[in-house]
């Protein structure tokens, strides 16, 4: 198994100045040593710390942008664009342009990911449809199949494998539409090249260091059709330049080797709440910020939502558009989306056949391997370790002052208690307790000199 | 009770079922009985959950087990709550329940569930 996590530290820049470990949603931030160090096993790459951190010392690992001009020819070069991308622009800039300008930095094919959600659209409201009469034949209780819960963000995913595994079977059990788009491109540059599609480069273009996790560590795949992810900041200032320099608009169908544009249904996902406006139900719910997910799993897990069948949560503020790795603020990001979605339904009402043929590709395939839970919140493999670990925690936990001061590297005192019991902490790493420590054995002397 | 649960590593759906039918017995301590005192027991194999209340009790517990039967007020209702649901849901998913009520003194509602 590779890498579990994108998000890192650069230890030069870290102060060890706690602000990290208090906004972590799984607490898998440790200040020791003076510097912050993540645990793999529990990060799953909100970027919550990146965000934070006032010296800019997290960031994600993402691959270096390619030398596109003296690369092996026989390689060809294909970029998937997130419809999030297009929020980072301003006009005039249009999704055309957007696309034109990939061409000029040096890719030779270029897809938009709108084609794979428009997939994943279709797949769902399928889906949802069965479920529904799944139900109504009274083959299933409504709240163990409902509410289906969205997979494209995929800190959600990690979180729900981690916090609630209960909710695994909620989750929409098919590929991403950076997934989707990915197998789609590799097939259609392998047959219009008649190459292997092993001979193929795909890079993608990403918000958040969630998407390159996935691509390392599939979910519900063996192997993820992208090959390389580039940070959407990285590649910002190149597509800028680009744009800069040919501010006129060409048909985007022109252009050599571009499939055509995707349908605004795809576009959409970019926002909170866009993904569940496309499929045939009201009852959905949009949930954005890892936070607010958070309050909103828990619901679910208790069977305190009614009535809902489709949950989308974005681990982001915004949804995708607002993913660490972007640009422009969340709020003029959506001003700016609002933009592109109205510029691609005036596209679609004029020719419609040349934008909705993406829409009914039956591209969405199954995950082949079933999601496995992870159990790095569990105290220990066996349940009465387990419990024992348990009780100890609670018992350390009566002696810590409970300010949960941070001061120990540790988030909160609970937090603490439980790296003593893991052998990860000594009691004298809170500041209290040291301060106790230490008068007492300034006591102890005390009587000695007398 | 769910976070001590997840950390020791009861199956999920075990935690589901408790925390589902806790939270009923609280809400209704709470509507029915202006609150009262949760006990958790967690052993090896099972949690064991006492919800007591110094309430007015239940005259009619056959009665309030049915589903829809509930005498929770408006107000409560308008809140989302007293659809008559709790008892039976309690029941549902717990592998055992128990009430002991006596009317004027107060109710117990003993749950439990196995892992
Ligand atoms: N702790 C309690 N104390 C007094 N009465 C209760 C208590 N719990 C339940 N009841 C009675 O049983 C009825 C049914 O309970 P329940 O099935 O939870 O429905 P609901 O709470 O929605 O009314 C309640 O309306 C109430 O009359
Ligand atoms: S990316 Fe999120 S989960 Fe990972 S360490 Fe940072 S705050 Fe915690
Ligand atoms: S909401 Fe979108 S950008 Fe943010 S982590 Fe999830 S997939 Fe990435
Ligand atoms: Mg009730």
């Amino acid at each position: 198994m590779g890498k579990l996590h994108s998000v890192s530290l650069n230890r030069d820049r870290c102060m060890g100045c706690t602000n990290c470990i208090k906004g972590c949603p799984t607490e898998a931030i440790r200040v020791r040593d003076g510097k912050a160090c993540i645990d793999e096993n529990r990060c799953i790459d909100c970027g919550e710390c990146i965000r934070i951190c006032p010296h800019h010392a997290k960031s994600a690992q993402c691959d270096p942008f390619p030398d596109l001009t003296s690369r092996n020819a026989s390689k060809p070069a294909a970029v998937l664009l997130p419809p999030s991308l297009y929020a980072q622009f301003g006009p005039p800039a249009t999704r055309s342009m957007i696309i034109r300008s990939m061409y000029a930095i040096g890719f030779d094919f270029v897809y938009e990911v709108a084609i794979g959600a428009e997939a994943c659209s279709l797949r769902t409201r399928e889906i949802i449809a069965e479920k529904r009469a799944l139900v109504q034949s009274g083959g299933s209780d409504f709240s163990s199949v409902f509410p289906l819960i969205s997979s494209a963000c995929p800190v959600v995913v990690r979180l729900i494998q981690m916090k609630y595994k209960a909710l695994i079977p909620h989750l929409i059990p098919f590929d991403s539409p950076m997934e989707i788009t990915a197998g789609f491109a590799r097939k259609d540059i392998a047959s219009k090249l008649a190459i292997s599609p092993d001979a193929i480069d795909i890079y993608f273009l990403s918000p958040c260091p969630s998407k390159r996790t996935v691509t390392i560590n599939p979910l519900g795949q063996n192997k993820s059709e992208v090959n390389f992810v580039l940070a959407l900041h990285d590649v910002y200032p190149l597509i800028l330049s680009a744009l800069e320099k040919e501010q006129k608009d060409t048909d985007a169908a022109t252009l050599h080797a571009f499939v055509g544009l995707a349908g605004s249904e795809g576009v959409q996902w970019a926002c909170a709440g866009g993904e569940a406006s496309t499929l045939d139900t009201e009852k959905y719910m949009a949930v954005d910020g890892i936070h607010n997910v958070i309050s909103i799993l828990d619901e679910i897990e208790n069977e305190r939502l009614k009535d809902i069948e489709f949950v989308e949560p974005s681990c982001c503020f915004g949804g995708c558009i607002g993913g660490p790795l972007t640009v422009t603020n969340p709020f003029s990001a959506k001003a700016r989306m609002r933009g592109f979605i109205k510029a691609a339904i005036d596209d679609e009402e004029r020719s419609p056949d040349k934008f909705l043929r993406f829409r009914h590709l039956q591209l969405a395939s199954s995950w082949k391997i079933p999601l496995e839970a992870n159990n790095s919140m569990q105290l220990d493999a066996d349940i009465n370790t387990a419990m024992d670990k348990y009780e100890q925690m609670e018992r350390i936990l009566e002696t810590l002052p409970g300010l949960d001061c941070g001061a120990c590297g540790a988030p909160t005192c609970a937090a603490l208690a439980e790296d003593i019991v893991q052998g990860n902490a000594l009691e004298t790493d809170c500041i209290i307790k040291l301060k106790e420590h230490i008068r007492k054995v300034a006591q102890d002397i005390n009587l000695l000199d007398l | 009770m769910k976070k001590m649960l997840t950390r020791i590593g009861v199956r999920p759906e075990s935690i589901k079922r408790a925390a589902i039918a806790m939270y009923e017995a609280e809400i209704n301590a709470v509507i029915h009985a202006r609150g009262g005192k949760a006990i958790v027991m967690i052993l090896p194999d099972s949690v064991r959950i006492e919800i007591v209340d110094q309430g007015p009790g239940i005259p009619d517990v056959d009665l309030a087990m049915k589903e829809g039967y509930s005498t929770a007020p408006d107000t409560a209702r308008e809140m989302g709550f007293g659809a008559g649901m709790g008892l039976p849901n309690i029941k549902k998913h717990s592998d055992e329940m128990k009430i002991d009520t006596e009317v004027g003194k107060g109710t117990t509602v003993t749950i439990i569930v196995r892992f």
